[in-house]
C-alpha cells in the first residue's frame, strides 16, 4: 500500500485492492475482537441473547434501474448482512446524504421504496439522520443504513464453521444486479430488460435454520459476485472449495450482455442471492426449503486453504481468483 | 444460446482434442496471435487437451500490452491537464506508464472517462464544447474503422475541441518480425479472427508463402480455436503452407471494404514502437495529413517525449512468444495485477494476466 499515495476507485471494488486496504489501514487502528471476525455483521453476545450488527453505504448511479432503486437496495443490503450471521433483522438507521438540488420527488420516492422494502422485510427504520452538501459535492443522494438483528437460533454460521466435504448451494441465477444497472448507466439496449435481482434473504435463511438445518456458513453475493464470495469464505474458512461452473445458473441475458462486454458473469454483482454452506447430509432438505432456484454448486475440500477452483464443461478445472478491482471491459 | 453454446460444445471440442492426438505426429510449435484467444486458452485449459509436443505460444495480439510506455505517459500527461476530459476503453486505465497509471491520475482530479465506443467520445466533445475530449485510440485493425469513422465524425460536426492520442498497430507486420529473428520457432499461426473481419484474409497470403508456415484465420471459442489448431497441424503434418478460414461465419476472403476505405481515408501507415519489442517498420497507423488537426500529440505539445521500459519486466519476449510468464522471476512476486511491472500482467488480454488469474495455483491445484 506504501507505493500507493491516494486511494483508487478499485479501493472500494469489493477485490484484493479493498482487502488491501482494511488490513494496512483499518484493522490496525480499529481491530478487536469482534471486528477480526471479518463476517457480514458483527455478533455480539450479549449474555442472555446474541445480536448481529452491521453497517453499510450506498452510492449507486443511477438512483433507479430496473427492479429497484437505492432505497431498496439500502435496506436489503443490510437486512441481508444480517441475515448471513443468521439473525433475524429488527431495527435499521438510516443516514441520508443529499447533494443540495435533488427534486424532493425523487427523494420521496426512494422513502416510499425503503418503507416498501422494510416492511416486506420485516424491519422498522427506528433512527436517521439528514445532511445536505453543496451541489456538486454529492451524486444527487448517498444512503447509510446500520441494522440490528436477533440471533434466535444456537446455530451462528461462519467461516469458521466450514469443514472439508461440506457442500455449496446457491440459492438462484447470479449476474442481475450488476447487468441492469450498467445497461442504464451505459444506455446499452438490450432486447429484453434485465432486472434486478435485489431481494431481502431473511425470510429464506429464516427458513433453513427454522427447518433445523446445520448452516455452516451464509454469504450474499454482493460487488464483486459468486467468485469474490467464495474466494473470501475459502480464505476465511482455511478450505478450498471446488465449483462446477455447469452447476451455476445464469439467464441467457445476463450471459449475453456480459460476452457483449468481455464481463465474466462470476464476477458481476448481485443483491439478493446467498451461498449457503452445510453438510451434505442437509443438502437434499436445504434445496427443497429453497426452492426450484436453488443448486448445489460445489463443496469444500481440505487441499489448499484459501483456493476456489472452478471445473468447466470440457471437465478442466482452473484458478477462479480474486480480482483486484472491479472488471473493465475489454477493448476488442 | 444461440451462436456461443455450439462453439463451446464438450463433446465436440472432446473429439477435436482426440482427433489432433491421432493426427499429430511431431512436436510442433504454434502461436495464436491474439491476446482474447490466448485468455480463452487459459481459461477453458485448451492447452492441456493437446497431445504431448504440440505447443502454443502466445502472440503480440493484445494491443494495451504493445502500447509504448511512453505513449502512456503522454496519455497521462494530457489526461492530467485541467481542460481536458480523457476517455478511454476500460482495460487501458491499469497499464502502468513510467510512475503511475490512468486511474491514479483520475484518483488526483483528472477527467478519465471509460467509454465503450469512440463515438461517445465524439457525443462527449459536442456536449462540452468549453472542454478538450481526447480519445485514447489504441488497437489493432479491429478497432480502426470505428475510431476513423470518430475523426470523419468530429470533422463532419466542425469539432474543434476533439483529439485522438493515436496508438494503432498493425497484425502482419508484428508476424513477420516475429518470423524474422534469429531465435524464431514459430511454425504455424492462429491469426486474429476479428482483425480478419475488417481486413480479410489475403494480406497473409504473401507472409503464408515467403515465411512458409501455415496460418490459419481462428476465432475465440474452445471449437473454433481447436478447429484452427487442427487445420495447422493438419497443413504442417502435410508440408502445407497455406492461408485458411476457419472463422468463415465472420471473415470473408475480402474482410469489410468499407471500412478498409475509411481505415485509409483518415489513417496512413507509419512505423510504431512496441512496448518490450522495439519499433517495427510500416506497422502502425497515425492520422493522414487531412485530418492531422485531430492528433492529440501535435495539440498537446507531447509528440517528443520519450521514456524507458521498466528493465525487469520481459513483456517483449512474452509477447514474442519466446518465453512464458512462468518463466518470468517476476512473476506473481513482484509483478502482480496489483502491482504489474508490465502491461501483460493487467490487460484483459495479456498473457501474465491470464496465467496469473487462471493458473496461479496450478502445481498446488494438481498435487
Amino acid at each position: 500500500m506504501a507505493d500507493v499515495p491516494n486511494v483508487l476507485l478499485a479501493h472500494g471494488g469489493g477485490g484484493r485492492l479493498m482487502n488491501e486496504l482494511i488490513e494496512s489501514v483499518f484493522l490496525p487502528a480499529f481491530g478487536n475482537p469482534l471486528l477480526d471476525q471479518r463476517n457480514d455483521s458483527a455478533v455480539i453476545d450479549l449474555g442472555d441473547r446474541r445480536i448481529a450488527f452491521t453497517t453499510d453505504s450506498y452510492v449507486v448511479r443511477p438512483l433507479f434501474f430496473p427492479g429497484g432503486d437505492i432505497g431498496t437496495l439500502a435496506v436489503n443490503g443490510t437486512v441481508n448482512d444480517l441475515a448471513m450471521c443468521g439473525a433475524r433483522p429488527r431495527w435499521l438507521s438510516a443516514g441520508f446524504i443529499i447533494e443540495e438540488g435533488l427534486p424532493m420527488e425523487t427523494l420521496r420516492r426512494v422513502v416510499q421504496s425503503m418503507q416498501h422494502a422494510a416492511a416486506t422485510a420485516g424491519v422498522q427504520l427506528v433512527t436517521g439522520d439528514t445532511k445536505v452538501v453543496d451541489k456538486g459535492k454529492g451524486d444527487g443522494l448517498f444512503i447509510n443504513t446500520a441494522g440490528i438483528g436477533v440471533i434466535e437460533h444456537p446455530a451462528a454460521p461462519a467461516p469458521a464453521h466450514v469443514v472439508p466435504g461440506d457442500v455449496v448451494v446457491l440459492s438462484g441465477d447470479i449476474g442481475r444486479h450488476g447487468i441492469a444497472i450498467m445497461s442504464v448507466r451505459e444506455g446499452l439496449q438490450f432486447e429484453s430488460a434485465i432486472e434486478s435481482d435485489c431481494a431481502p434473504l431473511a425470510a429464506p435463511v429464516m427458513a433453513l435454520l427454522e427447518h433445523g438445518l446445520q448452516i455452516h456458513c451464509l454469504r450474499d453475493l454482493t460487488r464483486g459476485g459468486l467468485a469474490s464470495g467464495l474466494n473470501e469464505i475459502a480464505m476465511a474458512a482455511g478450505v478450498q472449495l471446488d465449483i462446477d461452473e455447469s452447476a451455476v445458473a445464469v439467464r441467457d441475458e445476463v450471459r449475453g450482455a456480459c460476452e457483449l462486454l468481455g464481463l465474466d458473469p462470476l464476477y458481476v454483482a448481485n443483491e439478493g442471492r446467498f451461498i449457503a454452506i452445510l453438510p451434505p447430509a442437509d443438502l437434499p432438505r436445504a434445496l427443497d426449503v429453497l426452492g426450484s432456484d436453488a443448486r448445489c454448486i460445489g463443496a469444500a475440500g481440505d487441499g489448499t486453504a484459501g483456493l476456489v477452483t472452478l471445473k468447466n464443461r470440457l471437465g478442466v478445472a482452473r484458478v477462479l481468483d480474486l480480482l483486484s478491482g472491479e472488471q473493465l471491459p475489454r477493448i476488442c | 444460446m444461440k451462436f456461443l453454446d455450439e462453439y463451446r460444445d464438450a463433446a465436440l471440442t472432446r473429439k477435436l482434442a482426440d482427433t489432433l492426438a491421432r493426427e499429430t505426429t511431431r512436436p510442433w510449435t504454434l502461436m495464436e496471435v491474439c491476446g482474447g484467444q490466448t485468455h480463452a486458452i487459459v481459461k477453458f485449459g485448451l492447452d492441456t487437451l493437446l497431445p504431448p509436443g504440440l505447443e502454443l505460444v502466445h502472440g503480440p495480439g493484445c494491443p494495451v500490452c504493445v502500447t509504448p510506455v511512453e505513449l502512456i505517459d503522454k496519455a497521462l500527461e494530457i489526461a492530467a491537464r485541467p481542460e481536458v476530459v480523457f476517455c478511454s476503453f476500460g482495460d487501458m486505465l491499469r497499464v502502468p506508464g513510467s510512475e503511475r497509471d490512468l486511474f491514479s491520475v483520475k484518483a488526483r482530479g483528472g477527467d478519465v472517462r471509460i467509454v465503450y465506443s469512440p463515438l461517445d467520445a465524439v457525443r462527449l466533445a459536442r456536449e462540452n464544447p468549453t472542454r478538450e475530449v481526447v480519445f485514447f485510440a489504441v488497437g489493432f485493425e479491429t478497432t480502426a474503422p470505428a475510431n476513423a469513422m470518430a475523426v470523419a465524425q468530429a470533422r463532419e460536426f466542425g469539432l474543434q475541441n476533439f483529439s485522438l492520442l493515436v496508438s494503432h498497430v498493425l497484425v502482419p507486420p508484428a508476424m513477420e518480425a516475429i518470423l524474422a529473428a534469429p531465435d524464431n520457432r514459430v511454425q504455424g499461426f492462429l491469426a486474429a479472427g476479428h482483425v480478419c473481419v475488417i481486413m480479410g484474409v489475403t494480406e497473409y497470403e504473401p507472409i503464408a508463402r515467403n515465411y512458409q508456415v501455415p496460418i490459419v484465420v481462428t476465432g475465440f471459442e474452445p471449437v473454433d480455436i481447436l478447429k484452427g489448431v487442427l487445420q495447422c497441424v493438419r497443413q504442417l503434418e502435410a508440408g502445407k503452407a497455406e492461408v485458411e478460414n476457419e472463422y468463415a461465419r465472420a471473415v470473408s476472403r475480402e474482410g469489410n471494404t468499407p471500412a478498409q476505405q475509411l481505415i485509409r481515408e483518415v489513417f496512413r501507415i507509419v512505423p510504431r514502437k512496441w512496448r518490450g519489442i522495439g519499433e517495427i517498420a510500416q506497422s502502425g497507423l497515425g492520422l493522414t495529413e487531412a485530418y492531422a488537426e485531430f492528433d492529440a500529440e501535435c495539440r498537446f505539445g507531447v509528440a517528443g517525449a520519450h521514456a524507458e521500459e521498466p528493465s525487469e519486466c520481459i513483456s517483449g519476449l512474452i509477447l514474442q512468444g519466446a518465453k512464458k510468464p512462468a518463466e518470468c522471476p517476476a512473476f506473481g512476486t513482484r509483478c502482480t495485477p496489483e502491482h504489474p511491472l508490465g502491461a501483460t500482467m493487467v490487460s484483459g488480454e495479456g498473457a501474465c494476466a491470464a496465467y496469473h488469474r487462471y493458473r496461479r495455483s496450478q502445481q498446488q491445484m494438481l498435487s
